[in-house]
């Protein structure tokens, strides 16, 4: 296994060391809004534990995916909606 | 049907890997099943050298680690659901250890909800995680002793720790300071990574500023204000228990946390519970009581005896521990009319004033009834207007439509 992955934020490259999550991937790209509140507010992560729901975003087309628990993978394609 | 092991222990942290090794040690088959992709709990993330002993000490025994499902719902007594990311599985069990752990606590002020304002232990589990956090500026700010070992953390990963702003008054601290004797070691050591952080008892924040994201923070000390320019807010007012899978099964909970007797025993037969779920004591009492825990659903409860002195021991630390972070009534008056409590629904403190209960609250303002099912607001709604979650309903978690209809 390598020791860092490639994926893609809001079609932005970034390498990760291995293991890393997308929620970090993501605020390293310089976003960070994740998503738009109800109301329109911008949101990041609050919890990093899977808790708070703030840092969904869409994976690989799926959406609602709690960028704090799922590891980067080589390939991904993260959307962010902020 | 799935395989009925004897022991399912829900929370890979150090009360569940307690509980794992004590009761796999005394021939019990046992798994884990841990929401997060590695075991370790959020203390010990990424397998910090302290952990090293407990993560060898579940490699020395047969158990078996589920990772990355989040358990959601009974689906009959003996058998809960979890959900992964290729499907539902199905766990059978003759006993289970709860040990699911807290969270941070977070109160609400104007601009709590702007990006790069996160909780405490939140920035340093992204920090774990692969956050660069090198030159950024951090304020770290709340209450309890998670603090310092956040802003330790940070620093050693090349933060520039502004502030560290404790709401406890230095007379409270004062009395926890003669009470960390027996820890005095762990202090020194946090004492060593802070040098030159400034650290202020009786300050917190008052304000968050900012368009897009955090910018600007406003504390305050002794009625005088302070503004900080700052990259991040870590802000986290101590921890509550998560109860809400031990409400699920039945099991009575008390304010401190899941009601267990002497060998971690809910009121639920064959349902023990272990760490900061039976109420918040740090490290040292989560690994004795889910090593209790663990002996007694392996029916050794002599064995289990032997560690009550210890653990009541870490009992007294954490009497102290909660005494001295007791939260100001201050803290109360954050909010204006239109900061955000609710933050998945975006409900207002003004709109909340207008009721007299949670329930009612809920059915007029849909607060706490978002994804986060009132886990992050309904400890701010405790503390501002005393309002306690009633009965949690599955699922525990929004799960996808095809884990409901799991036959």
């Amino acid at each position: 296994m390598s020791e860092f992955v490639t994926l893609a934020v809001n079609g932005i490259a970034v390498e990760m060391p291995a293991g890393s999550m997308v929620s970090a991937a993501i605020l390293k790209t310089g976003t960070q809004s994740f998503r738009r509140s109800v109301t329109g507010e911008p949101r990041g992560p609050l919890c990093g534990m899977g808790i708070c729901f703030e840092c969904r975003v869409t994976i690989d087309g799926e959406q609602h995916c709690r960028s704090c628990q799922t590891v980067c993978r080589n390939g991904m394609d993260v959307r962010t909606d902020g | 049907m799935g395989d009925a092991r004897d022991l399912l222990v829900v929370g890979a942290g150090p009360a569940g890997m307690a509980a794992a090794w004590r009761a796999a040690q005394s021939g019990l088959r046992v798994s884990v099943v841990d929401d997060n992709p590695a075991a370790g709990g959020q203390i010990w993330r990424g397998g910090p050298p302290e952990a090293t002993v407990w993560f060898e000490r579940i490699r020395s025994v047969e158990v078996d680690v589920i990772n990355g499902a989040r358990v959601f719902q009974q689906l009959r007594p003996g058998t809960l659901l979890a959900e992964t990311t290729s499907g539902v599985c199905e766990l059978s069990y003759k006993s289970l250890v709860l040990a699911t752990g807290a969270r941070e606590l977070f109160l609400p002020f104007t601009g709590w909800t702007l990006p790069n304002v996160m909780g405490a232990g939140g920035l340093q589990a992204l920090v774990k995680t692969g956050l660069p956090i090198e030159g950024k500026r951090v304020v770290v700010a709340g209450s309890g002793p998670l603090l310092l070992a956040v802003a330790a953390y940070l620093r050693g990963h090349g933060a520039n720790v502004l502030l560290i702003a404790e709401q406890a008054s230095s007379v409270q601290l004062a009395r926890f300071a003669v009470g960390l004797f027996s820890k005095r070691s762990q202090a020194f050591e946090l004492k060593r990574q802070l040098k030159g952080v400034p650290y202020r008892s009786g300050c917190w924040v008052l304000e968050a500023h900012g368009t897009e994201k955090l910018e600007v923070v406003t504390l305050v000390r002794d009625k005088k204000r302070l503004r900080i320019e700052c990259d991040y807010l870590a802000c986290g007012f101590h921890l509550v228990p998560n109860v809400e899978l031990a409400k699920l099964l039945g099991s009575d909970v008390e304010p401190r946390g899941v009601k267990v007797n002497e060998f971690q025993q809910t009121t639920v037969a064959n349902v023990y519970s272990a760490g900061e779920t039976t109420g918040i004591g740090g490290l040292e009492l989560s690994l004795v009581e889910g090593e209790i825990a663990g002996l007694a659903a392996a029916g050794k409860h002599d064995a289990a005896r032997e560690l009550f002195p210890l653990r009541a021991k870490q009992r007294k630390f954490a009497d102290l521990l909660n005494r001295t972070f007791a939260l100001r009534d201050e803290l109360k008056h954050l909010s204006t009319p239109q900061t955000i409590v609710c933050r998945c629904e975006d409900v207002t403190f003004e709109r909340l004033q207008k009721h007299s209960s949670w329930r009612a609250a809920k059915l007029q303002t849909r607060c706490g009834m978002g994804p986060c099912q009132g886990r992050i607001c309904g400890g701010a709604v405790e503390f501002l207007f005393g309002w306690r979650a009633e009965s949690v309903r599955p699922p525990a978690l929004p799960v996808r439509i095809d884990s409901l209809i799991h036959k």
